[in-house]
C-alpha cells in the first residue's frame, strides 16, 4: 500500500493535465457564455474564432523567430500574444459590424443569429485553412518541462513521480489571473456593472442609459481576447490543428452548459468539470489500484471505464446528464 | 413573373449548367456531379421538414448519414464465419445485455417509485451491464478484432442486396433521433442544435474506433452494387453491339450508364420522397406543424400536443437523412468514417436548405443541387480567382504558391459568404415558403 505513489501517478496523468485543458475550456466557455449572456444566442464561431487568433499568434511567431527573437524559457508566441489579440479583437468587432448589428437591431429570434454564427464559421474556417493550411504546426519553442518526472523522482525518492510543463504552469496560471481580472472587472467596475445590467434585463438597462452598442462591442472584445488566449494556450500546450476546434465546440459549450450558461463563474467551473470528468473516466486505473490495494489484490485488467478514444464523448455525456437532470445548469443560468 | 415560371427558370438554369459541365468537360464528370447533388437534395428534404416544416435545428446530420452508411455495411457485405464463430456469441450476448438494460431502466422510469429511488436503480443498471459487457463482450470484440486484421477482423454483414440497407438506414437514425429528441426537444432549439452536435460527433467516434462493427479506420471498401459493373459492361457482347451501332467509345459509355443506372434509382427516391413530403406539407398536419413553428403557445392552446408533433417530426427528418446517407454510401461503394465532417455534410446541408427557401420542398432540391454544384466547382473557381488576384506576383514567391496549395479552401469562404448574404439580403431563399 502506497499512496504517495498513487498520488503522484494521478497528479501527474490526471490532475495537472485535466487543469491545464480545464483552464483551456473555462476561457473559451467563458467567451461563449459572454457572448450568450449579452447577445443571447450560441455562438458556433467561436471555435474558429480561437483557432483565428492562434493563426496570427503562429504567424507573428515566426516572423519574430525570422528576425532571431525569442522569449527565453518562455515560448515565443507569448510575445506576440497581444498581437494576436489585437487581431481577433478586431476580426471580432468586424463580425460585429457587418453580420450580427444587422439582426441585434432587427431584433431576429436567436435561431437566425446562430445561422448567421455558422456563416461566419464557414467563412472564418476558410480563411484559416486558406491562409496557415489544413495541417499541423507545433510552435512551442519554449522549456518543455520545469521539471521532469525523473527530476521529481531523484528529489522525493518515489517509484513514481510527476512532472510540470511548462505550458501547463502558463495555461492555470494565466487562467486564474484571466478569471481573477474578469470577475474583478463585471462585480466591480461601472462598465462591468452596465454589462451585467444589460444581460440581465436589456429594456431596463436601456432606460438607465446603458449604452447597447459599447456593451456589445465591450463583449465581443472580452470574448476575442479570451477566445485567442485559450486557443494559444491549446496550441502551445498540444499542437495547433486547424480542424481541432469544430470539435472543441462540443466540450466548451458542454462546459457553459454544465455550468449554467449566461453565468461567468459557472463556465469557469463547468471547463474543470468537464476537463477532469474526460481524463478520470478515460485513465487506466491499474497502477494506481496496484500502489493502493493490499500485495497480490492489484486487478489484472487495465480498469479503464472508456477508452481515450472516447474523450470526446465524455463531454457529451455529462451535457446528457445536466440536460436531463437539471436544465439551468449548476449554477443557475439560464435555461437556453 | 409568377412562382411556377420562376421554378422553370431556376430548374432550367441549373440543368443548363449541368450540360455546360457535360459538353465542356465530360458526361460522365457532369453525371457524378448530377448524382451527389440527388443525394444532398434527399438530405436537404429531411432538414427541410425538421427545419422548415417545425423549425427544429438538427445539427447532427453528420452523424445520421453515417448511421445510413453504416446500414449499407451491416446489410450488403457478405458475412464473414470465422469471426462470428470467434466472437458473435460474445457480442450477441452483450446486445442482449443491453436490451435488457433498456427496458428495464424504461420500466423502472415508468414505475411508481420515487425520483431519487429511480435515479439510483438505473444508474445501478447501468453500471452493472457495463461490468458485464465488460467481461462477455471484450474478449470477443478482441477475438474478431485480431482475426485477420488486414482484410477482415470485423463481423461483416448479412450480405443481402445494399438497397434494402436505404430503409434500415432510416431506420437507425430515426432510432437514434427518437432517443436525442427525447432528451432534448423540451428545452429551447440551441440545446437541440449542441446535443445534436454532440450526438454526431459521438457517433462518429463510435464508427471510428468499434472495429469489430465497421473496421474503423480501416474503412470498408468492395460493397456489393445496386447496378452492374463497368468491367461486366466492357465484356457482355449486347453492349459491345450497342456501342458499335451508335459509335459510342465503350469504356467511357459503360461508366456512363453506370451513372445512369443510380441517377434513376436515387431520382426515383427524390421523387417519392418530394411527392410525400408535399403531401404531408399540404395536409392538416403540415398545416399544425406550421401553426406550432409559427406561435407554439397558440398552438397547445389549441389541445395540439407540441412535444410528440416535433419528436415525430425530428425522427422523421433524421430517417430522411439517413436513407440519404445510406444512398451516399451505395454510391461510393465504400464506408470511409474519417470523410464524415461536420462542415461538409452538416452545415453544408443547412446551407442548402436556407439558401432554397426554408419550409418550401422545391427550394430544398434547388438548394441542394446548386449548393453541390458550387461545392463541386469552387476548387477550379478558386484556383482562378487566386491565380488572377496573385498574377502580378513572381512565379516563385512562397506566399503565392502557398495560397495556390490552399486554394481548395476557398469552398468555405464561398459557403460562408454565401449563406451571409441570402440570410441578410434575402433570408427567404430562392424559393420563399408557400411559393
Amino acid at each position: 500500500m502506497d499512496y504517495l505513489n498513487a498520488l503522484a501517478l494521478i497528479t501527474n496523468y490526471i490532475l495537472l493535465p485535466g487543469l491545464t485543458y480545464g483552464s483551456q475550456l473555462a476561457l473559451g466557455a467563458l467567451g461563449v457564455t459572454l457572448i450568450y449572456a449579452v447577445l443571447r444566442f450560441s455562438n458556433f464561431a467561436h471555435g474558429e474564432i480561437m483557432s483565428f487568433g492562434t493563426m496570427v499568434c503562429i504567424l507573428f511567431t515566426w516572423l519574430g523567430q525570422s528576425y532571431g527573437i525569442n522569449f527565453g524559457f518562455l515560448p515565443t508566441a507569448l510575445l506576440f500574444l497581444p498581437i494576436a489579440i489585437l487581431f481577433s479583437v478586431i476580426y471580432c468587432i468586424l463580425l460585429e459590424k457587418t453580420v450580427f448589428s444587422y439582426y441585434r437591431t432587427k431584433k431576429s429570434d436567436p435561431i437566425v443569429f446562430l445561422i448567421a454564427s455558422i456563416g461566419v464559421m464557414f467563412f472564418t474556417a476558410g480563411l484559416i485553412r486558406f491562409i496557415i493550411g489544413p495541417s499541423d504546426q507545433s510552435f512551442n519553442d519554449g522549456v518543455r518541462f520545469l521539471f521532469t518526472v525523473r527530476d521529481f523522482k531523484n528529489f522525493t525518492g518515489l517509484n513514481e513521480g510527476f512532472g510540470l510543463k511548462t505550458t501547463q504552469a502558463i495555461s492555470v496560471i494565466t487562467t486564474m489571473a484571466l478569471c481573477f481580472l474578469l470577475f474583478w472587472f463585471l462585480n466591480k467596475t461601472r462598465t462591468g456593472k452596465s454589462m451585467r445590467a444589460f444581460s440581465d434585463n436589456e429594456d431596463l438597462a436601456l432606460l438607465s442609459g446603458i449604452d447597447p452598442n459599447k456593451v456589445v462591442l465591450l463583449t465581443w472584445v472580452i470574448a476575442g481576447g479570451l477566445a485567442t488566449f485559450a486557443g494559444v494556450l491549446y496550441g502551445l500546450d498540444k499542437v495547433y490543428k486547424p480542424f481541432i476546434f469544430l470539435q472543441m465546440l462540443l466540450p466548451i459549450f458542454s462546459a457553459a452548459i454544465v455550468g449554467g450558461v449566461g453565468n461567468p463563474l459557472g463556465a469557469f467551473v463547468g471547463g474543470y468539470i468537464i476537463a477532469l470528468s474526460e481524463l478520470f473516466v478515460t485513465f487506466a486505473y491499474k497502477k494506481v489500484l496496484g500502489y493502493i490495494l493490499p500485495e497480490g489484490l492489484g486487478p489484472d485488467s487495465m480498469m479503464q471505464f472508456l477508452s481515450t478514444d472516447y474523450k470526446f464523448a465524455v463531454s457529451f455525456i455529462i451535457l446528457v446528464i445536466v440536460l436531463i437532470l437539471r436544465p439551468t445548469g449548476i449554477f443557475s443560468g439560464k435555461t437556453l | 413573373m409568377s412562382f411556377i415560371q420562376r421554378r422553370i427558370v431556376v430548374f432550367s438554369t441549373f440543368f443548363f449548367a449541368i450540360v455546360l459541365i457535360g459538353l465542356l468537360q465530360s458526361w460522365n464528370v457532369a453525371l457524378g456531379i448530377f448524382n451527389l447533388c440527388l443525394i444532398s437534395a434527399t438530405m436537404a428534404l429531411g432538414v427541410n421538414i425538421q427545419l422548415g416544416y417545425a423549425g427544429i435545428f438538427n445539427a447532427g446530420v453528420m452523424g445520421f448519414a453515417a448511421l445510413g452508411g453504416l446500414a449499407a455495411v451491416l446489410i450488403s457485405y457478405p458475412p464473414v464465419p470465422e469471426t462470428i464463430s470467434l466472437g458473435g456469441a460474445g457480442i450477441l450476448l452483450s446486445a442482449i445485455i443491453i436490451a435488457i438494460t433498456t427496458l428495464a431502466s424504461i420500466f423502472v422510469s415508468r414505475s411508481y417509485l420515487s425520483k431519487l429511488y429511480k435515479r439510483i436503480t438505473i444508474f445501478a443498471f447501468i453500471l452493472i451491464s457495463l461490468f458485464l459487457i465488460n467481461i462477455y463482450g471484450s474478449p470477443a470484440v478482441e477475438k474478431i478484432e485480431s482475426f485477420e486484421p488486414a482484410a477482415s477482423g470485423f463481423l461483416g454483414g448479412f450480405g443481402l442486396p445494399i438497397i434494402f440497407s436505404w430503409v434500415v438506414g432510416g431506420v437507425f437514425a430515426g432510432l437514434v433521433a427518437f432517443v436525442i429528441g427525447k432528451i432534448t426537444l423540451g428545452l429551447r432549439s440551441d440545446y437541440l442544435a449542441i446535443a445534436t452536435l454532440g450526438i454526431a460527433e459521438v457517433i462518429i467516434y463510435i464508427l471510428k474506433n468499434e472495429d469489430w462493427l465497421t473496421r474503423g479506420v480501416k474503412n470498408v471498401n468492395g460493397l456489393p452494387r445496386p447496378v452492374p459493373y463497368e468491367i461486366r459492361l466492357q465484356e457482355s457482347t449486347w453492349f459491345i453491339d450497342f456501342c458499335e451501332r451508335y459509335n459510342f467509345p465503350v469504356v467511357e459509355s459503360s461508366s456512363i450508364l453506370v451513372k445512369l443506372c443510380y441517377c434513376s434509382l436515387f431520382l426515383a427516391v427524390v421523387t417519392i420522397l418530394f411527392i410525400m413530403s408535399e403531401i404531408a406539407l399540404k395536409s392538416p398536419w403540415g398545416r399544425m406543424m406550421r401553426a406550432i413553428r409559427d406561435n407554439e403557445i397558440s398552438a397547445r392552446a389549441m389541445g395540439k400536443n407540441v412535444k410528440a408533433r416535433h419528436l415525430e417530426i425530428f425522427i422523421l427528418g433524421s430517417a430522411i437523412i439517413g436513407l440519404a446517407g445510406a444512398m451516399l454510401t451505395t454510391l461510393e461503394g465504400q464506408f470511409t468514417p474519417t470523410t464524415y465532417q461536420p462542415l461538409r455534410f452538416t452545415f453544408t446541408v443547412w446551407v442548402m436548405v436556407i439558401i432554397g427557401g426554408t419550409g418550401n420542398n422545391y427550394g430544398s432540391i434547388i438548394g441542394g443541387f446548386i449548393v453541390w454544384l458550387l461545392w463541386v466547382e469552387a476548387e477550379p473557381i478558386g484556383l482562378y480567382l487566386v491565380e488572377l488576384i496573385t498574377s502580378p506576383l513572381n512565379e516563385t514567391n512562397p506566399f503565392r504558391i502557398q495560397l495556390l496549395t490552399n486554394a481548395a479552401h476557398m469552398r468555405y469562404i464561398m459557403m460562408g459568404i454565401l449563406l451571409l448574404l441570402v440570410l441578410r439580403f434575402s433570408p427567404k431563399g430562392i424559393f420563399p415558403e408557400g411559393k
